[in-house]
């Protein structure tokens, strides 16, 4: 039956789509709420039971902004740029694999992975969609006719740029151990255990790459400690200094779907994916959710515990320190494979 | 396979209408996008030739690392739009400019046209199987063998360009 | 079916509007664009002419088109901005003091 298929993938992607806003919303209730809690405060807790529905209360009140437009802005390009942010955001997911082979109950003959669309150049895919969305923060710079959103966009360019290269160099890391290029191949050989107890996740053998990648992620999401395309201090919003109401809402919402993408290929390249003890395999995506919650409360975790970088340490470090590690670890990688045959 | 021909006609008219307002546009900007979506509408076309792997490579490279570094020029340089683009090329030069692209375009269409009346098609046009992960894979193959002293070249040649962007760009090296 | 003509002649037109671009253009990055119009049209001739062989080697060589299309664009720009810096000008015209 095809047309079942069909339209359990298309609810899947529904499905996916809906999930990706809703985490987002989920990611500003629980950066708020660490945040508070690092800080020793109470955070959000008027609008529902613990102040649950603050996300939804946010939006509520973004929608109703009025939306400004600063006079000698380029009227096409402020428009598309949060349209294209957003877009890659959400567009960089598709190809994510999240839980095992399933019939859903039976109610198809075929299985199928829980993912929206199964590439089989799935890393390479998200490595593109990724690398466009430096455009949406770049235009919304250039755009707004500001200097700060200008600064902002300038710097998050040549940020994005030069840690897309370790980045890419520790993909290419996973993929001579995995030997694919498709996600869901590089997380089925994870499966399983070493001496019947140490998962066989790719972070074990790793580590450095792991390091690196997670690193990198923080970069390309422009997240603190590297949030220097909207270092409030210096720039006061960077990027989108000049936007509000649901323009600055899209912003909003790819910066934490970005976090939620990077999370989820880190999950796929280095911690098994869904693969877990305890659950069936049709459960593996509880685990997906554990692995990726994780790296999520890492990453608000980092951003209320460290300062920023300074600008040119942050070039230094990339080019400096994280590349060349990069580049000495898939050597070591490429060797390790060749030698130990693994 | 009969959402292949609509496809290449949409990719191509997008190809070719975003090429021709990259070369029509005044503002550097506007260009630099138009002609990352050409770009992308060619990525879409090697994808429909089943090289998913130069899709891929079109989009991370061109689109994700040659363009943006364009847009960072534009932007740095703050470009000035071209003051008056068609009216600062004398007439003469202008005319012969677009007469020459005309003609271009029409020889290499009737040498086309020619070559494609005379020859025997090679692999049969349509032959080559859809195996992607095979087709990087096979690519590696060649590429790492046959091809590897261009491999190396090329990394020299990058080499040269880094060493001679930084000598160039820099004020004080 | 999409024969091999289909690539070839969008290639042509392509390219000739590459070619349009650099003759015609009065700014130095425009016309380095206009130069990678004219390197992509190439690289679907090549990848449209592997595919009817039934070979990588097009795939390969646009490979070693992008690259060079990279160095290029890097030593390019590098240029664009130097020569900016002296004249305050994009105009390829505004740099011919050498000819005369």
């Amino acid at each position: 039956m095809p047309s079942i298929t069909v339209i359990v993938q298309l609810g899947l992607v529904f499905a996916v789509f809906v999930l990706l806003l809703l985490s987002s919303a989920a990611m500003v209730y629980a950066e708020r709420k660490v945040a508070a809690f690092i800080q020793q405060r109470e955070g959000p807790n008027r609008v529902g039971p613990f102040g649950l529905l603050q996300p939804f209360a946010d939006v509520i009140k973004l929608m109703f902004k009025e939306e400004l437009r600063p006079g000698g802005a380029d009227t096409v390009l402020f428009l598309m740029a949060p349209v294209i942010s957003a877009t890659a955001a959400i567009a960089a997911f598709a190809v994510v694999p999240f839980g095992a082979k399933t019939t859903f109950f039976g109610l198809l003959d075929q299985p199928i992975t829980l993912q929206v669309a199964d590439v089989n150049v799935a890393v390479l895919v998200v490595f593109a969609i990724t690398s466009m969305s430096v455009y949406g923060i770049v235009l919304a710079g250039w755009s707004s006719n500001s200097k700060y959103s200008l600064l902002g966009g300038l710097r998050s360019a040549s940020q994005m740029i030069s840690y897309e290269l370790p980045y890419g160099l520790t993909l290419a890391s996973v993929l001579i151990l995995a030997n694919s290029l498709s996600l869901t191949d590089i997380v089925n050989r994870q499966e399983g255990y070493w001496l019947g107890f140490i998962p066989r996740w790719f972070v074990f053998v790793q580590p450095v790459g792991f390091l690196i990648f997670m690193i990198a992620g923080v970069a390309e999401t422009n997240r603190a400690p590297f949030d220097f395309p909207e270092a409030e201090q210096e720039l006061v919003a960077g990027y989108h200094t000049e936007y509000s109401s649901m323009a600055f809402a899209m912003f909003f919402l790819a910066e934490y779907i970005n976090m939620v993408t990077v999370s989820a290929v880190a999950t796929d390249l280095f911690l098994g994916g869904w693969h877990g003890p305890f659950l069936p395999a049709s459960l593996g995506w509880i685990w997906f959710l554990i692995k990726i919650s994780a790296l999520l409360f890492f990453y608000i975790w980092m951003r209320w515990t460290l300062p920023r970088y300074r600008y040119d340490q942050l070039m230094q470090f990339g080019w400096k320190i994280l590349l060349p590690l990069a580049v000495v670890n898939l050597l070591a990688t490429a060797a390790g494979v060749i030698l130990l045959g693994v | 396979m009969g959402f292949e021909l609509p496809l290449f006609y949409v990719f191509a008219a997008v190809a070719v209408v975003t090429s021709a307002l990259v070369i029509g546009q005044r503002s550097p900007v506007y260009s630099v996008m138009l002609l990352i979506a050409s770009f992308a509408a060619l990525a879409g076309l090697y994808v429909l030739l089943d090289a998913p792997f130069v899709a891929v490579i079109q989009i991370i490279i061109y689109a994700g690392a040659i363009l943006v570094l364009f847009l960072f020029v534009v932007m740095l340089l703050n470009a000035p739009k071209e003051a008056a683009p068609w009216e600062r090329v004398a007439a003469g030069p202008r005319r012969a400019g677009a007469v020459l692209g005309v003609v271009l375009a029409g020889e290499l269409a009737w040498a086309l046209w020619h070559a494609a009346l005379s020859r025997e098609p090679a692999g049969g046009g349509q032959g080559m199987p859809a195996h992607a992960i095979d087709s990087v894979r096979a690519i590696g193959q060649v590429l790492y063998t046959d091809y590897a002293f261009a491999f190396e070249v090329t990394s020299l040649l990058i080499l040269v360009a880094m060493v001679g962007a930084v000598v160039l760009a820099k004020r004080r090296v | 079916m999409v024969s091999l003509n289909h690539y070839l002649f969008l290639s042509a037109i392509l390219f000739a509007i590459g070619t349009t671009g650099v003759f015609l253009r009065r700014n130095m990055i425009t016309v380095l664009l206009s130069i990678e119009i004219m390197l992509n049209a190439a690289n679907l001739t090549i990848v449209a002419f592997g595919r009817d062989w039934g070979a990588v080697d097009g795939q390969i060589i646009v490979f070693f088109v992008v690259t060079v299309a990279a160095a290029e664009a890097a030593v390019g720009l590098a240029i664009v901005i130097a020569l900016f810096r002296l004249r305050e000008s994009l105009d390829p015209d505004a740099f011919t003091s050498l000819k005369w």
